[in-house]
């Protein structure tokens, strides 16, 4: 089998890559936010965190 | 012990650490198999005799679609565990599962319509298979919304959790709904109880992508459920330690 025939998905190329991309950004959004989120959120609490002890001292 | 284990589990501070040693292991083994996967499916198995390539669609198409309906019933599960035993780590499994649950079904309906357009020569009908899966991502976006509405979150969880056990009564549906009406969408031919009318060279393909799916909403569904502890238990000692280290 060549490359040119495995691109080519026997003539469904843009049906099947569709799908395979779609799927590839579903997968990667998915492991993307919750990484951001917990970032922000660590981020958030830290912040928080700081602001309370400058005021109480 | 066995009591004195759950309820070690269930405490936020032990679940945030072990699951962050769950989730590098689970992402790797569910990479492994979606590399399988993707070569047998793309690579090795033949071309079907009836639809040629474009049935490699489905690989994602059936995986996300089986996916949408487990992550379903986990979501109620873990529900009702949070209702009966007030258990908050359930609450927190529940809700996280929600989103993903919504990805999935997502994928299976553009997936399926993709995959419709060439072999059915439409995108879409409405059918009634077609038609509960959509239900079901209503049902999902309907609980994401609820959550968000409600403040106190513990309340919204209840909430939640009793929206989620109503919609149950979908699931049954749209596995049956193939059999249950005349769909345009075909039949299972993997579930079946006799053997399944798939080849091998196919169902290996699947059952890699189907494994890489649940390995991958394991390391997913911890990750979400990882920032909904830290946002709940915030006001805590073990949660500012750690949000100062980073």
């Amino acid at each position: 089998m060549n490359l040119n025939d495995f691109f080519h998905m026997g003539g469904y190329a843009f049906y099947v890559w569709t799908s395979y991309g779609i799927a590839l950004f579903v997968l990667l959004i998915n492991v993307i936010l919750p990484i951001l989120q917990r970032k922000k959120i660590l981020g958030n609490i830290a912040r928080a965190a700081r602001r309370s002890r400058r005021n109480t001292v | 012990m066995f009591n004195n284990f759950f309820h070690k589990m269930a405490s936020p501070k032990y679940f945030y650490s072990i699951s962050g040693i769950l989730i590098p292991w689970l992402a790797a083994c569910s990479a492994l198999l979606f590399l399988a996967g993707l070569y047998y499916g793309l690579v090795k198995a033949p071309p079907d005799y009836q639809q040629g390539d474009s049935y490699r669609i489905m690989f994602i198409h059936v995986p996300a679609a089986w996916m949408s309906m487990f992550v379903y019933m986990v979501m109620a599960g873990a529900g009702a565990i949070g209702l009966i035993w007030r258990i908050k780590l359930a609450e927190v499994v529940a809700i996280s599962s929600a989103t993903i649950g919504a990805w999935f079904t997502f994928l299976a309906l553009v997936t399926g319509s993709i995959w419709g357009k060439p072999m059915w020569g439409t995108w879409w009908v409405w059918d009634a298979r077609l038609t509960s899966e959509l239900i079901l991502l209503f049902l999902y976006l309907g609980v994401i919304a609820l959550y968000n509405a409600i403040d106190d979150k513990r309340t919204a969880a209840r909430a939640v959790a009793i929206l989620a056990l109503v919609g149950v009564v979908n699931i049954p549906i749209i596995h049956y709904s193939v059999e249950w009406w005349n769909t345009l969408h075909q039949g299972p031919t993997v579930t079946k109880l006799d053997k399944p009318s798939i080849h091998l060279s196919m169902l290996v393909p699947l059952l890699l992508m189907a494994g890489a799916f649940k390995l991958y909403y394991a390391f997913v569904v911890l990750m979400r459920a990882r920032c909904e502890v830290l946002e709940r238990e915030r006001n805590t000692g073990w949660v500012r330690e750690l949000a100062e280290k980073t």
